[in-house]
């Protein structure tokens, strides 16, 4: 079973924005939230860089391990989604969460947080493949599609990647080998770390499903 | 002829192009490039807070990796458990234990009968206002804490989301009362909370608990302990509500890092609240006889009175508040 990684080369991104227009449209993403956004670093400046980032999907997640409702689950392919059933809109995720994933509408007044909603790597949630209460919920299933992740497949330059963890890594070590340099595949140590293959899990840890 | 020329020249043009395609397929790694996969900058961590420019109107999302989620992650999953666990049994633990040797503190020679107004109807609505949405949030903020741990196993995921939900709207919303009924009690008792002297004594003999006669050093209407409650209460009090405020209005003032640091600090607060009011409850209901009519009813018995608050007794017994006249004076003018 691969291990589903985002890859984003930072030597690549034109910060066009494509992919966070992408994402907005194919999963008819309300303002104000942004599962996807490209950060520029060094903005102007010699060895300035930009990043697409959005939820890696770590192992060991951190929104996993603090949310006290335990909404979230692994797919058996490496993604990690979340229950908008039984979120409650904490915001525990977000102060735990490195890559500041998790998205909330405002629901109340004084900026009060709605259900999370992130980046679902094209997977949809734990409802029914491809059914209209997972779209409107967590927006389009390209996974059951046989799809890859919509950002990544219309990335103009191939800086960002989506995939099996294991062929993206083999394909930024053969540019970084051929450019004789890299600046990093930004968030991988942070997301995955030494240990690759993080087990699936669901909420209550024994595979009971999504809700 | 040119049916042979043909074959010819793609060949020529093919044999030249063959080194910049060589060169393309198989360029040699230079002294610099790196020739494993660990040395492609795939796992080496970023060190610090790393944040840039985003083109979309929302500036806190430049953010691009922040490890300081780690140690709040350790904090929220493994210290808060254990300081709130600590916090909550062990000053039970100590009190069962009190209870059992010590036993309900008596009022030496019964009670009189005769009843002395301790607190009036407003004294004991700001006590009680506070004291619910205190409960009610300290209870509350346990089930966001805890209740993973403790209730999912035992009524399931979606019952546990409707408690939460729930909780977390109760959370918000008590914090209103609690912060009315904190600026009541302020007003109210703040000038019979000041230190004095004689505090110093009721201190060194923990208001008598240490001396097996039973004697209770001499206080005013509030004696140390209550003195230190109510400034625990109120500066605890405050901390907690301004911590609570701003994590309510996400963004309004500090950043992530900010509310990181906000949650732990109104975690560590609410633990060290929720230990004092246990010891104040326990001292209020089964650890002292005739202690809990002071809130209760706002009429405390006259032995009583003279045990633990005699200076305070006097001067009641001074301004005509302590005999029967008085009291029914008191009561009428109420």
């Amino acid at each position: 079973m691969a291990r589903m990684k985002f890859l984003c080369d930072a030597e690549r991104c034109i910060e066009c924005n494509a992919c966070v227009t992408a994402c907005k449209n194919e999963h008819d993403i309300p303002w104000g939230i942004n599962r996807r956004r490209v950060i520029t670093l060094k903005d102007g400046v010699p060895g300035e860089r930009s990043i697409s980032m959005a939820c890696m999907h770590c192992n060991d997640p951190p929104c996993a391990a603090v949310c006290p409702v335990d909404c979230f689950y692994q797919t058996a392919d490496g993604v990690v989604l979340h229950s908008k059933d039984l979120c409650i809109g904490c915001g525990y995720c977000f102060y735990a969460c490195p890559f500041g994933a998790p998205q909330y509408p405002q629901a109340t007044n004084f900026g009060g947080r709605g259900k999370m909603d992130k980046c679902t790597f094209c997977t949809g949630g734990p409802e029914e493949d491809n059914t209209m209460e997972e779209y409107q919920k967590y927006g389009t299933n390209r996974l059951a599609e046989g799809k890859l992740p919509l950002c990544a497949e219309m990335c103009s330059t191939r800086a960002l990647m989506a995939g099996d963890g294991d062929v993206l890594a083999d394909i930024y070590k053969e540019r970084t080998v051929r450019r004789g340099y890299g600046s990093g595949a930004w968030g991988w140590s942070t997301a995955y770390g030494q240990n690759d293959r993080g087990d699936a899990f669901s909420p209550g840890r024994e595979g009971t499903g999504g809700s | 002829m040119t049916k042979l020329l043909r074959p010819l020249l793609v060949l020529f043009v093919l044999l030249l192009a063959a080194p910049a395609v060589q060169a393309q397929f198989y360029q040699t790694p230079g002294p610099t490039s790196p020739t494993s996969k660990d040395e492609v900058q795939l796992y080496q961590t970023p060190d610090g807070k790393l944040s840039g420019r985003v083109s979309i109107p929302d500036a806190k999302l430049g953010v691009l990796v922040q490890p300081e989620g780690r140690e709040w992650r350790e904090f929220r999953m493994v210290w808060l458990k254990i300081i709130a666990g600590a916090l909550i049994l062990g000053p039970i633990a100590v009190l069962a234990i009190f209870y059992l040797i010590r036993g309900t503190i008596r009022i030496q020679g019964g009670r009189s009968g005769r009843p002395v107004p301790r607190f009036s109807g407003m004294d004991r609505f700001a006590h009680w206002t506070t004291a619910v949405s205190f409960l009610l949030m300290a209870l509350t903020g346990l089930i966001l804490t805890f209740g993973r741990m403790l209730l999912i196993p035992l009524i399931g995921h979606p019952n546990f989301t409707m408690l939460a939900e729930a909780s977390k709207y109760m959370h918000n919303f008590f914090s209103v009362p609690f912060v009315l009924g904190l600026l009541m009690i302020f007003v109210l008792w703040v000038r019979d909370n000041i230190p004095e002297k004689a505090d110093l004594v009721w201190l060194k003999t923990l208001g008598g608990v240490l001396s097996k006669s039973g004697e209770h050093p001499e206080a005013g209407r509030f004696n140390a302990g209550q003195k230190g409650v109510f400034w625990a209460v109120v500066f605890g009090g405050f901390a907690l509500s301004l911590t609570g405020f701003l994590l309510m209005m996400p963004f309004a003032v500090t950043g992530i890092g900010g509310m990181q640091i906000l949650h732990v600090a109104h975690g560590v607060v609410a633990a060290l609240m929720i230990a004092l009011i246990i010891g104040h409850i326990y001292i209020g209901t089964i650890g002292m006889e005739g202690a809990f009519d002071a809130m209760g009813s706002g009429v405390v018995d006259e032995n009583w009175a003279k045990d633990h608050h005699r200076r305070w007794y006097e001067e009641q017994l001074r301004n005509g508040q302590a005999n029967q006249d008085g009291r029914l004076r008191h009561h009428a003018a109420e």
